[in-house]
């Protein structure tokens, strides 16, 4: 009776283990961000590019206007590549884009806007990155669709035309 | 008087060392158990990448402004979610990551203690 009893738990072990192991094992483990969010901009503080002014996320984001949130920097590459689309989308007037200078040198971020022009209606100074950081960010280039002060959608990595297109149906 | 205004002197500025100590560790604690998400199997306090460069200071910046440890966390959590953190909290998903260990210890040791009654 007792070795039943050992044999049934036995089994009964190594069966919750391999259930366990079986699920663990099926969820891949590289880490996928959500891109659909529907959280609240932070509230935060930030030095503005040009004038240095210090400025609350409140007084930079409107309600009832779309925004967009992009984070730059003059020494990432893939920047440079959907730079052209963000001043294309600059053209739209539903929509505003806010740039987020990322970890970079005011000269060399002056250079990239005066080289590439400059889509962005202000631009936020972010030094030492703890403003990205603030927006859940985890590199540049990214950006984040904002309406009503809420982040409706976030885009990991340099836009492409097809992304762009994305925003322009998203804001008619 | 003099002596006595020198030992406080002396008591504050060891006091102020402490607290910066204080903080130091605090920082590192935290920075141990936060991951680098875009790193490959490290912390934020490992990682030399310009993301936990970034989380580092802000770490500190948040200690500065009078945050605690839990609060960080749960901060970094709503930015980035449960997986910024290296040690889980219990919840819905991380249950059986926290029971399943004591279930089998506790099915075990009672199996022991049945052999162990039996042979006796």
């Amino acid at each position: 009776m007792n070795n039943k009893v050992l044999k049934i738990s036995t089994i009964a072990i190594f069966i919750i283990i391999f259930i366990v192991f079986y699920k663990a094992l099926q969820d891949t483990n590289i880490y996928t961000p959500k891109k659909n969010s529907n959280n609240e901009i932070p509230l935060f503080s930030a030095n503005l590019f040009y004038s240095n002014k210090q400025i609350n996320s409140s007084e930079l984001f409107k309600l009832d206007q779309f925004y967009l949130l992009n984070i730059w920097s003059s020494w990432c590459v893939p920047c440079r590549t959907e730079h052209p689309l963000l001043m294309d989308l600059n053209k739209n007037k539903k929509i505003e884009i806010i740039g987020l200078n990322y970890k970079d040198k005011k000269n060399n971020a002056e250079n990239f806007l005066n080289e590439l022009g400059n889509p962005y209606q202000e631009i936020i100074f972010d030094k030492e990155g703890i403003n990205a950081i603030e927006w859940g960010a985890f590199g540049v280039p990214e950006s984040f669709l904002i309406n009503d002060g809420m982040i409706i959608k976030k885009y990991i990595g340099p836009l492409n035309k097809e992304l762009v297109e994305e925003i322009q149906l998203l804001i008619k | 008087m003099k002596i006595l205004k020198l030992f406080f002197i002396i008591f504050f500025i060891f006091s102020l060392n402490n607290l910066e100590a204080n903080t130091d560790d605090m920082k590192i604690k935290i920075t141990k158990n936060l991951r680098c998400l875009i790193c490959q199997g490290q912390s934020v306090y490992d990682s030399d990448s310009e993301f936990a460069n970034s989380m580092k200071v802000l770490v500190d910046k948040k200690l500065k402004e009078g945050l605690s440890e839990n609060q960080i966390y749960d901060f970094f959590k709503e930015k980035y979610g449960q997986w910024i953190l290296y040690d889980p909290e219990l919840n819905k998903n991380t249950y059986i990551l926290w029971l399943l260990p004591i279930l089998i210890f506790l099915i075990g040791g009672a199996i022991v203690v049945k052999n162990f009654k039996i042979r006796k």
